[in-house]
């Protein structure tokens, strides 16, 4: 690991302060950061301790009935909130089925947001990467890239964002605040991260030195707990990245859907808002058949990346599956294997 | 530049002066403890040889620097025994051969009694092994350790039911 120098502001104004010069970055509970840093991806200069910071930690109701997560609460403690867990289960169940019980205990809200991909290419130092140094090219697009992305990919870059607590969040409409050198600012999720384009180095909106503090969910993200669940594909049933994922959410009234959100994860350098199938939910009723236009709708602008294709067919089933499940009614209790399509109480019809 | 951090280790305080702020909580616990119960399999977050609990909860050692961690209360697998009596989940590894070679068994060991202070699995083998997923044991004795973990849970939600009868 690189050696660098270490600062421990005791402030939001002093972190921000402190991270301005070049080579400089966060530092929160690392388990992404530092693992980058052994092996030589992320070679910084300076690391900013956040974890000292006061009241970066809470969890607030607000009085317009949104929700404000500071971005230092563990994934852990957020997903096992009694109150979030009930008002969001989505996005409890998104959490509860990403990395470990040990890295969910220390990583953080704004660490999970700001994760790097998991491109085999981008963490092998001896390949060609254009995220990990610009213009050096891309040896995952005529690599092994079966779980690369198959929406929103360049010739430049064909990763993906491997958070699982990102997609529902984004189907969710979360708002990111953010503390930088010009003051305090917010943006949609949705807006964070980048599609790579000719620029994958770069893998959000934020500009050097800008600082998370919150993620804030507004308060319709909690009229769809009734109706709304995480489902993940992975290569093993527990403590894997997404193949795929889906996050669904359903406003249902009078046998109808008054509102959904879909959003996939795994296919993309962002968590995927699928606007087009949401529009095509509004106002049906609930049936297997608006599940299945919404699913096409969701993937049209889809194309494979590399030996990808079979990602695009299991999104549209994943797609499909979420929805029946959401339909069906959030479960009263987290399943025994959150978001898995094999945990014994997943109950759905195989899609 | 040289740092100075104070943790509680296995009860006792200790003072650290480090010239390197590179050091994880592993290595030094490895290095300057000489507590080498706390393994170090992958060193990169995804085999959960190296958990510790650190303010009461399960954590993988090798991706927390030490540094950053000035003030913390630390527990590792050399502070779970009182004195020759083994910790119940020690003993219940043992009664139900939960471990081969016994590389991975500390960290086991040490994410049960984590796993069994969240209170998130009960008496589930389905939840034991998905709130143990962190921890590989590449001997495979699984079987064992899920047994285990249940006994030593059974014998913890009796013993809360007699503290509370």
């Amino acid at each position: 690991m690189k050696p660098f120098d270490y600062v421990r502001p005791a402030t939001v104004a002093e972190a921000v302060a402190a991270a301005a010069q070049p080579g400089a970055t966060y530092l929160a509970a690392g388990t992404n950061l530092l693992d980058l840093m052994k092996g030589g991806v992320s070679r910084p200069d300076r690391l900013v301790d956040l974890t000292h910071l006061e009241g970066l930690d809470a969890i607030e109701r607000l009085a317009d009935g949104g929700l404000r997560i500071g971005a230092l609460v563990s994934n852990a403690d957020l997903a096992h909130d009694p109150e979030f867990a009930k008002s969001y289960p989505v996005v409890a169940e998104a959490l509860l089925s990403g990395a470990s019980a040990q890295l969910r205990n220390a990583a953080t809200v704004g660490g999970n947001l700001l994760q790097r991909t998991r491109c085999a290419y981008f963490y092998d130092t001896a390949s060609r990467c254009n995220k990990r140094d610009a213009g050096s090219g891309c040896d995952a697009r005529g690599g092994e890239n079966r779980t690369h992305a198959v929406l929103g990919w360049s010739e430049n870059c064909i990763a993906t964002h491997p958070s699982d607590f990102c997609v529902p969040l984004v189907a969710l409409g979360a708002i990111v605040e953010i503390e930088g050198k010009n003051g305090r600012r917010e943006i949609a999720l949705d807006e964070l991260h980048r599609l790579p384009g000719d620029t994958p180095e770069r893998d959000s909106a934020l500009e050097h030195g800008d600082l998370i503090v919150a993620v804030r969910l507004p308060p319709a993200a909690r009229g769809f707990a009734a109706h709304a669940r995480y489902l993940k594909v992975r290569e093993r049933t527990s403590y894997a990245f997404a193949m795929v994922s889906a996050a669904a959410a359903l406003r249902i009234e009078n046998g109808k859907i008054s509102e959904a959100r879909l959003a996939l994860g795994g296919v993309a350098a962002k968590p995927w808002r699928a606007r087009a199938a949401e529009d095509v939910l509004r106002g049906v009723a609930p049936t297997a058949d608006v599940f299945q236009e919404a699913a096409w709708r969701a993937l049209t602008d889809a194309k494979p990346s590399g030996d990808n294709a079979f990602k695009i067919a299991l999104a549209r089933r994943i797609v499909v599956r979420a929805l029946t499940l959401a339909a069906a009614g959030t479960p009263a209790r987290m399943p025994a294997l959150p978001a898995s399509p094999f945990a014994s109480t997943s109950g759905a019809i195989h899609a | 530049m040289n740092h100075s951090i104070s943790l509680t280790v296995n009860g006792a305080r200790r003072e650290f002066v480090l010239d390197d702020p590179r050091v994880t909580l592993l290595d030094l616990l490895r290095e300057r403890l000489h507590l080498t119960g706390t393994k170090k399999g992958c060193d990169r977050g995804q085999c959960g040889a190296c958990t510790i609990l650190v303010d009461g909860k399960r954590i993988n050692s090798c991706l927390a620097l030490a540094i950053s961690h000035d003030g913390a209360n630390i527990v590792t697998i050399e502070g779970v025994a009182r004195g020759d009596q083994l910790h119940p989940v020690q003993a219940a590894f043992i009664a139900h051969d939960g471990f081969q070679c016994g590389f991975c068994t500390p960290g086991q060991i040490m994410s049960a009694i984590g796993m069994m202070r969240e209170a998130q699995a009960g008496s589930d083998p389905e939840r034991i092994r998905e709130c143990m997923s962190g921890n590989l044991c590449r001997c495979g004795a699984y079987a064992g350790i899920v047994d285990a973990v249940l006994e030593a849970q059974a014998g913890m939600d009796e013993s809360n039911q007699r503290r509370s009868a």
